[in-house]
């Protein structure tokens, strides 16, 4: 506690009446909260102008529409009878929509970490009572968050339709479920990627421009290969290891031999080994560049 | 075009660690041919479907935001455009002079590979070598102009530009057809589908329709990006 004002030491030459503040002090974990929240908003545009929320809510709105189409489809064809199941597989949902999700995270991850280097404002942060690995650690869990959230509502939004449209419940909760435990390890890789990354240059646009290269290029080049391994050469085994190479198709390829789901590519990872290192791999992926992330900031200039 | 701010915008855009990033994408796709060459057995009609998915859809496009963007858009972001922008020289020579330079780095680092890759895959022998030069050239070119205009009247010019690349291409010209017609893509192919053998490629625009539009394109994203940087004010960071 420090003394009240009234009791100021006398002789002062200027006293313009400042207070000093004697409440109780949150401390790290209370800053890092604030981080993490402060960023989720950020990404999506909340407390920002109106010309920064445009693109995150635009692609969100995207991402969602055409799973409320399908959920309509799905309740309108029950009825009528003509479909028994969903018309899209809920784990196969984001690799359709890739293109967006990408878009989304090449946005908002330099968004994310970017503008505090330029700005210089990283120093500001590092002035509190905030470690360097709180750092990292609140903006990496602000972009997974959000990119869960992005993925995981039109799974939702799917999810509905079909309990509306009175399918078998059960088995399609599993598929739910499945398919939300697939949006948790999408989040994680591709949050990682993106921060590491944006985190390398100060620039936004560059940023930009290498987040969907790397996303864009490794996906296309990959199933490219997979079909003319697959369909062009009859080698499914070598079209399913070469899953490895991209981030969207590694994914997807722990979601079939983990979660049981159908395999989004053409084939998925080959055999129980297939599986057992299409997991290793994305766990490696995720621990490294959580890693990387840190080591970049313990060097970061402020 | 003039050759000091060819030289600084080359700088800019390739100074440093950056021509080692772009030399390593264009290093990408020829270290691919060649693995395929020895360890898969791949006819001319799959070397052409594979190059037109990864180079003439995708490195394209994305490299044409990289140099189009890059000329021009750090300069107007952090402010120094008004150095350039100060000196006596007309403002259609500075466009034409960035252009120059991004077109140079897309011949280099995107025409070029595609080119080798082609080569690699199919031998000497073949036409496809040259259809898809032909093609990735024009194409290049034409984004670099349009990527340039975008950049140069907007703060949000890679955002947009991704969306037209990755959505508008990909995406709306695989549902809609009739937006294929207004899709660089199809008219590089177009041009490419002309020169190689029949059958190999196939495009949804016809060959003068194609030629005109492209021709068109460049000119008129040129000309108009000269004319909004001589009309340009300069805005503060938001």
């Amino acid at each position: 506690m420090t003394q009240p004002p009234e009791q100021a030491p006398v002789g002062v030459i200027h006293n313009i009446g400042y207070r000093g503040y004697s409440g109780p002090r949150l401390g790290r974990q209370a800053v890092t909260r604030a981080l993490f929240t402060h960023s989720l908003r950020g990404i999506f545009g909340l407390g920002r102008s109106g010309r920064s929320k445009v693109l995150p809510m635009g692609m969100f709105a995207i991402m969602c529409l055409p799973a409320l189409v399908l959920a309509v489809v799905t309740v309108v064809g029950s009825n009528q009878g003509v479909i028994t199941r969903p018309p899209l597989a809920y784990t196969s949902y984001a690799m359709v929509t890739q293109a967006v999700i990408a878009i989304f995270l090449a946005a908002q991850a330099p968004q994310a970490v970017s503008l505090d280097v330029r700005y210089a404002t990283l120093p500001l942060y590092f002035s509190r009572p905030l470690e360097r690995t709180d750092y990292v650690a609140a903006k990496y869990a602000a972009l997974s968050t959000a990119l869960f959230i992005l993925l995981s509502v039109p799974i939702v939004i799917m999810y509905t339709g079909t309990l509306l449209a009175e399918l078998p419940v059960a088995e399609y909760s599993s598929d739910a479920l499945a398919a939300l435990a697939g949006a948790v390890v999408y989040a994680l890789v591709l949050a990682g990627l993106g921060l590491l990354i944006a985190s390398v240059t100060a620039r936004r646009g560059f940023g930009v421009a290498a987040i969907i290269t790397v996303l864009a290029l490794s996906y296309t080049l990959t199933s490219a290969m997979q079909g003319l391994f697959g369909h062009g050469q009859d080698n499914m085994t070598a079209a399913g290891w070469l899953g490895l190479l991209s981030p969207m198709t590694l994914v997807d390829g722990v979601q079939v031999w983990a979660f049981d789901a159908q395999s989004s590519t053409i084939t998925g990872p080959p055999g129980t080994t297939g599986g057992i290192v299409f997991c290793l791999v994305t766990l490696a992926v995720i621990a490294g560049s959580y890693r990387l992330l840190l080591a970049r900031y313990r060097r970061v200039r402020l | 075009m003039n050759t000091t701010v060819v030289r600084l915008t080359a700088r800019s855009m390739l100074g440093g660690r950056r021509v080692l990033l772009l030399a390593a994408l264009a290093l990408l796709i020829v270290v691919l041919a060649v693995l395929l060459r020895v360890f898969a057995d791949i006819d001319q009609g799959e070397a052409a479907a594979l190059l037109r998915a990864v180079s003439l859809g995708t490195l394209l496009p994305l490299f044409g935001l990289i140099v189009g963007t890059g000329a021009i858009g750090p300069e107007i972001d952090d402010g120094s455009i008004v150095y350039l922008l100060a000196k006596p020289m007309s403002r259609a020579t500075i466009i034409h002079s960035k252009l120059v330079v991004a077109v140079a780095a897309m011949f280099t680092f995107a025409v070029v590979p595609t080119v080798l890759a082609a080569l690699i895959m199919v031998g000497g022998s073949g036409s496809l070598a040259v259809a898809l030069g032909a093609g990735a050239f024009a194409a290049g070119a034409v984004y670099s102009a349009v990527f340039l205009l975008l950049a140069t009247i907007l703060r949000q010019a890679v955002m947009l530009g991704l969306v037209y690349a990755l959505v508008w291409e990909s995406l709306v010209g695989s549902v809609v057809p009739g937006a294929r017609v207004l899709s660089v893509q199809q008219w590089a192919l177009s041009v490419a589908e002309s020169i190689a053998a029949p059958g190999l490629l196939s495009a949804d625009v016809a060959l003068g329709v194609a030629v005109v539009l492209l021709v068109g394109a460049f000119a008129a994203a040129t000309w108009y990006a000269g004319w909004r940087l001589a009309r340009f004010t300069l805005t503060g960071p938001e």
